[in-house]
């Protein structure tokens, strides 16, 4: 309790708390796509610290996840929209969602738990692209999730007669919608990163651990591995059902190819870069990585403008080049992540000598 | 100690296991009794650590079964073991590598508690006071096997003869009522091997039973209350050291005089 008392800390919480609340006032004086990316970079945020679970804690390796964030949009899309008619509150859709992916989760762990490393990552991958390609199929015999067309006119977040979408007065300040987003993915990001921050020193997160570390050790030391890692596939699929039912609801539209196998590589490389298991570092991962291609989309093609007169390169292909190479560069030079947890430096430094 | 009447903690009985054409044990019956240092020897490839793994739950025997503390012990999962009370180290060392040493101990606290998720996402006054007291355990089980001052390194990073002790107080934290150590004294010196037996000698006297696997013949003969003979996966003999080192098919198998 103290060190919330300390003068610094305080401070440097208050300075967090200006600037959050502040930055997408900052980004919308470059447009409200710039907010809309912010809104993009907290969910991302989200979605990490989610996986983060499975793979930073666990050290599961998961090329699925993308399929529980899925599941969870499609629940929003099903049970808010014009499609079956149906437009259940927030209170209800986001359990369901979660619940659902929780299930899904379960569902994806229970024949995986004896795989590990590569072959755990095949089945995840795998079981990924099954999701995508149910929710591009199941609109025949009986139309679910309207195929390929996705689903449109999804009810926006409402909370308490408060809309998300459009603009909104509030003492005197204009809100739009994905500044309101905004808030709304702040406040869920700081919850799911309380919550990693509480586990991870729990008797569950040790638990993790040993199993990433020794499955046979854990085992004989009384852990039922089989619960436990059942246990973070649930729980990081939980929270992917759960952004998935937000993005859903920000967007408006769902359809399959929101959810690629590019999309999971993506969050995983966010986890990866950022440092695994260590959230202020997947935190940063997720930020960069969600913020730096759109940096790019803008960039680079003023930037050939400037140096040499015309377009050389398609600015798009240009983007994915630079933003590869940037990967690519980070994993020479900082093999545990931009910023590792104080072990895991160690633990790599000590590899190299 | 009540030499006089033996209680029974571990029965095996005609315990088989076999890979493919090759059998591991042949019909294994042995009898530990609470508070004794039991060894358990043999020459290589004798099957000692299929033993071990047996009971312990790693393998399920094709034949034959245990009796632990009264109960059959079910051969299906190996965290049920260490539930029931057995705990093990492993030959070749195997702890959490990238977790403190406290960290290690504080996991093998996990059998013993009970916060979940729920727990720890409200970190509720019952889920911080367990907590409290796993930390206050592990430091304490630490100090008992005396790297009290190596709390904090990683586990990787300690010393082999202090690796093979965090092992044993890992294994402690589990409250074994039956403790199996696995060749702890494999690549130690004598001055470390000496620590050991005082170490092994401490826990019985703190009144935990020991199995105790081991190639050191003088540190088995000089420690164990009773020792058994493994040979070709046979129960060759099971009676006191004095006895054990007499035994002509002994000396015939295993001791090479």
């Amino acid at each position: 309790m103290n060190k919330w008392l300390n003068p610094r800390s305080a401070f440097g919480i208050a300075l967090i708390t200006i600037a959050l609340l502040g930055l997408p006032f900052v980004a919308a004086m470059g447009g409200q796509a710039w907010v809309r990316i912010l809104d993009f970079a907290i969910l991302y945020v989200f979605l990490a610290l989610g996986l983060n679970i499975v793979v930073g804690f666990a050290g599961l390796l998961d090329l699925g996840y993308i399929a529980f964030y899925a599941v969870g949009a499609y629940t929003w899309a099903l049970l808010a929209s014009p499609h079956f008619g149906l437009h259940l509150p927030i209170w209800a859709i986001l359990p369901i969602g979660a619940g659902l992916a929780c299930i899904a989760g379960v569902l994806l762990g229970s024949p995986t738990l004896k795989l590990r490393g590569d072959y755990l990552a095949i089945v995840t991958l795998g079981f990924g692209e099954i999701v995508r390609i149910f929710m591009n199929n199941l609109n025949a015999p009986i139309n679910i999730t309207n195929g390929p067309q996705g689903i449109t006119l999804i009810d926006p977040v409402t909370i308490g007669g408060l809309k998300f979408s459009g603009n909104t007065q509030l003492f005197g300040l204009t809100l739009s919608g994905p500044m309101k987003y905004y808030y709304l993915l702040v406040a869920l990001a700081i919850l799911v990163i309380i919550i990693n921050l509480r586990l991870q020193h729990s008797r569950i997160g040790r638990a993790w651990q040993a199993i990433r570390e020794d499955e046979i050790a854990a085992k004989a030391v009384g852990i039922n591995t089989r619960n436990i890692k059942l246990l973070a596939f649930a729980m990081g699929a939980s929270f992917g059902g759960i952004a998935g039912g937000v993005f859903a609801a920000m967007q408006g539209f769902v359809s399959p190819e929101s959810f690629s196998l590019m999309e999971s590589i993506m969050i995983l490389a966010m986890v990866v870069l950022g440092g695994m298991g260590h959230i202020p570092g997947v935190i940063l991962g997720a930020v960069l990585l969600s913020i730096l291609p759109e940096v790019l989309r803008y960039g680079v093609g003023p930037a050939q403008m400037a140096l040499f007169g015309k377009m050389l390169v398609d600015p798009e292909s240009l983007r994915m080049l630079v933003f590869g190479l940037a990967l690519v560069l980070v994993m020479r030079f900082k093999p545990a992540g931009l910023w590792p947890s104080p072990e895991r430096k160690r633990e790599l430094s000590e590899a190299a000598k | 100690m009540s030499a006089n009447l033996p209680v029974p903690l571990l029965e095996a009985k005609a315990v088989a296991k076999h890979f493919g054409g090759v059998k591991a044990l042949r019909d294994v019956s042995l009898t530990i009794r609470r508070g004794e240092i039991y060894g358990l020897i043999g020459p290589n490839g004798a099957g000692k650590t299929t033993f071990f793994n047996c009971m312990t739950g790693l393998y399920v025997p094709d034949g034959g079964g245990f009796v632990f503390a009264g109960a059959p012990l079910v051969a299906d999962a190996p965290h049920r073991a260490a539930e029931r009370g057995i705990a093990r180290t492993f030959q070749n060392i195997r702890l959490f590598g990238n977790m403190t040493a406290l960290e290690n101990v504080m996991v093998g606290r996990h059998v013993r508690t009970r916060a979940g998720v729920l727990g720890a996402m409200l970190n509720n006054a019952a889920t911080k006071a367990e907590e409290a007291a796993i930390r206050q355990r592990a430091i304490d089980l630490l100090h008992y096997v005396r790297i009290e001052d190596r709390a904090d390194d990683l586990a990787k990073n300690l010393s082999y003869g202090d690796q093979r002790r965090l092992e044993i107080a890992r294994a402690l934290a589990t409250e074994p009522k039956l403790l199996c150590l696995d060749e702890p004294a494999a690549g130690m010196n004598a001055t470390e091997t000496a620590e050991l037996r005082e170490l092994i000698e401490g826990i019985r006297r703190d009144g935990t039973t020991i199995l105790l696997i081991e190639h050191d013949v003088k540190l088995v003969m000089g420690l164990c209350d009773r020792v058994a003979v493994l040979d070709y996966g046979a129960l060759v003999i099971e009676d006191v050291p004095a006895v054990v080192q007499k035994d002509q098919r002994v000396i015939e198998a295993y001791l090479g005089a």
